[in-house]
């Protein structure tokens, strides 16, 4: 249910961010998702990868600092309005969203959207109990 | 253990008595047979037999860093070339290097002063002394070496550098005692986490760190992390090398060797001599050296001096750990910043590794910049901004408390700031002044 992100602490330092691509590239890493958020001196690369733990291992081993939280996949209709009936939901049942992205591709007709929110089993519980689907894995 | 009990614990009038006997023998000599002295001496209108006191000491002239590259290399020699067992050299990085020149007699007192030191942090004849201060032109790794045998341990000649084979050693040969800088011992322990090896499981009872100032909170961290407890021990090329002085059991300032190396405290700005407990500029005389004595030698070096009833029983006056350089003293806007209290900020929070750069620009304002760059301590670091922008808020915030100077923070990559075996680079000053 829960998803494991890979996060990566980079320096606005020219070249970091293809390292980290080259790296992945090299370890033959499928990339699902992908999002920077950025500060004027140092940004986190939020990684969604179908092999988490080999991505982690690759990327500490290569001495970037890097971690891994949980975050949700929910799985919703391509269609206007499906994003924010989840939105709806969550904010009914008082689940709350720190950040959120989409990934790459669509699986099986349906856009996957990742959420961190405060409270990870409340928001998968909530998501369950309103019909929702939350992916177990890419 | 007490390494010479007549010398470190003899009555203060007695020792006064002796240092008086001795500089007058050094003024004289010095006087009738180095040029360099003569003149400067002339130009200041003294003579020897003005040294009727120790006080009179503020008579004479000063001796600096450039008077020793300007006569370098044998200008302030005050024997015969053939009386030269040993020489050394300043680093140099900052140009000519100074001399220093040792006769037989020198190494003599240099091994005692350094056995005394070994003392002072606990060192017994039964210690095995593992010394990674750099071998060479560097007088770190031969005077603790000299001062080591002297007291009969067994000494362990790793140099400095090769991390992994310094603890394969330390493991290996049980060393007790550590002997290094202390950036260098943080270093090792880095390197032994990344090795799997838990200094509980090593036999380190005490180090002996110098060669840089560093902090209280820095020698609480290396004791935490290196399960020992650290000595700080001072000296210089200019003077004889490490072994000038060094902390004993009470961590409570460092007794200075001064039956051969007669200390002062002065004005940075003026020359004038400071009253004990007054923080200045410390100076050095020399009085036993044969191969190159130096008169009243300006070190640089900000502290200040005391005596007290010291538990260890020693009656030697004491200097306080280095608050700074006057040449290492930033003024930033104004203010007097030693990187030492940097230092000690980034000690206190837990976030952050103790490695740090500060690099001082001036852009078009005319202004100083000042960005410290600091590595995050990677179990702090998350997924999110907020958690790092906080850490570097609360940095910024402590550092204006402490300096009362807003100084940008820039969080960097954990083990992105080049680590040193020797002195480590904290200031890349670009300001052309």
């Amino acid at each position: 249910m829960k998803i494991k992100q890979i996060s990566v602490f980079l320096e606005n330092k020219n070249g970091r961010l293809a390292e980290v691509t080259r790296i992945l590239a090299e370890g033959d890493i499928s990339l699902r998702a992908m999002t920077i958020a950025d500060t004027a001196d140092f940004g986190i690369l939020r990684i969604i990868a179908e092999q988490p733990d080999k991505c982690l291992d690759l990327l500490q081993k290569n001495n970037f600092t890097a971690r891994v939280t949980q975050v949700i996949g929910v799985r919703l209709d391509d269609r206007p309005g499906a994003l924010h009936e989840v939105m709806q939901i969550f904010e009914e049942n008082a689940v709350n969203i720190e950040y959120l992205y989409s990934t790459l591709m669509l699986m099986d007709d349906k856009v996957v959207i990742m959420f961190k929110v405060e409270d990870i089993d409340h928001g998968l519980d909530i998501i369950k109990k309103n019909g929702m689907e939350a992916i177990t894995a890419f | 253990m007490i390494w010479n009990k007549n010398a470190e614990c003899d009555n203060v009038d007695d020792r006064k008595v002796q240092q008086l006997y001795n500089l007058k023998k050094l003024v004289r000599h010095v006087y009738n047979t180095i040029p360099f002295y003569t003149r400067k001496f002339d130009e200041l209108g003294v003579k020897p037999d003005d040294i009727q006191s120790m006080a009179d000491i503020a008579k004479l002239p000063f001796t600096t860093k450039d008077d020793m590259r300007d006569t370098y290399p044998y200008g302030l020699l005050a024997v015969e070339e053939k009386e030269i067992v040993e020489i050394h050299t300043s680093s140099g990085t900052t140009g000519t290097p100074v001399l220093g020149a040792y006769t037989k007699n020198d190494i003599a007192m240099w091994s005692e002063v350094m056995a005394r030191c070994l003392c002072m942090a606990g060192g017994t004849p039964d210690d095995v002394v593992q010394n990674a201060y750099g071998y060479g032109m560097f007088t770190g790794g031969l005077g603790v070496h000299y001062g080591s045998h002297t007291l009969g341990c067994n000494t362990i000649p790793a140099a400095s550098g090769n991390t992994r084979r310094q603890l394969m050693l330390m493991r290996d040969f049980k060393s007790t005692i550590l002997t290094c800088t202390p950036s260098y011992s943080l270093y090792m322990a880095e390197s032994a986490k990344e090795m799997g090896i838990d200094f509980k499981d090593l036999s380190l009872k005490a180090g002996i760190f110098g060669a840089e100032p560093w902090s209280d909170n820095m020698r609480k961290e290396i004791e935490e992390k290196l399960n020992l407890q650290a000595y700080d021990i001072y000296g210089l090329t200019e003077i004889v090398g490490p072994g000038v002085s060094n902390e004993c059991e009470a961590h409570n300032g460092l007794h200075v060797n001064e039956d051969h190396f007669y200390p002062e405290i002065i004005d940075p700005a003026t020359g004038e001599v400071l009253p004990e407990g007054e923080k200045g500029e410390l100076v050095f005389t020399t009085i036993t050296r044969e191969g190159t004595p130096i008169i009243r030698y300006r070190t640089r070096d900000i502290t200040w001096l005391w005596h007290d009833d010291c538990p260890c029983g020693r009656t030697t006056v004491k200097m306080h750990r280095l608050l700074g350089r006057t040449d290492d003293m930033l003024i930033l806007r104004g203010v007097n910043v030693f990187p030492s209290q940097i230092e000690n900020v980034l000690m206190r929070i837990e976030e952050t590794e103790p490695h740090y750069q500060i690099v001082v620009d001036r852009g078009d304002s005319h202004l100083d910049e000042v960005e410290l760059h600091v590595e995050v301590e990677p179990s702090f670091f998350g997924d999110e901004t907020k958690s790092l922008e906080r850490i570097r808020e609360k940095i910024a915030h402590e550092i204006k408390q402490e300096l009362g100077i807003a100084v940008i923070i820039k969080l960097v990559e954990p083990k992105t700031i080049a680590r040193s075996e020797g002195k480590a680079k904290r200031v890349i000053d670009k300001r052309t002044l």
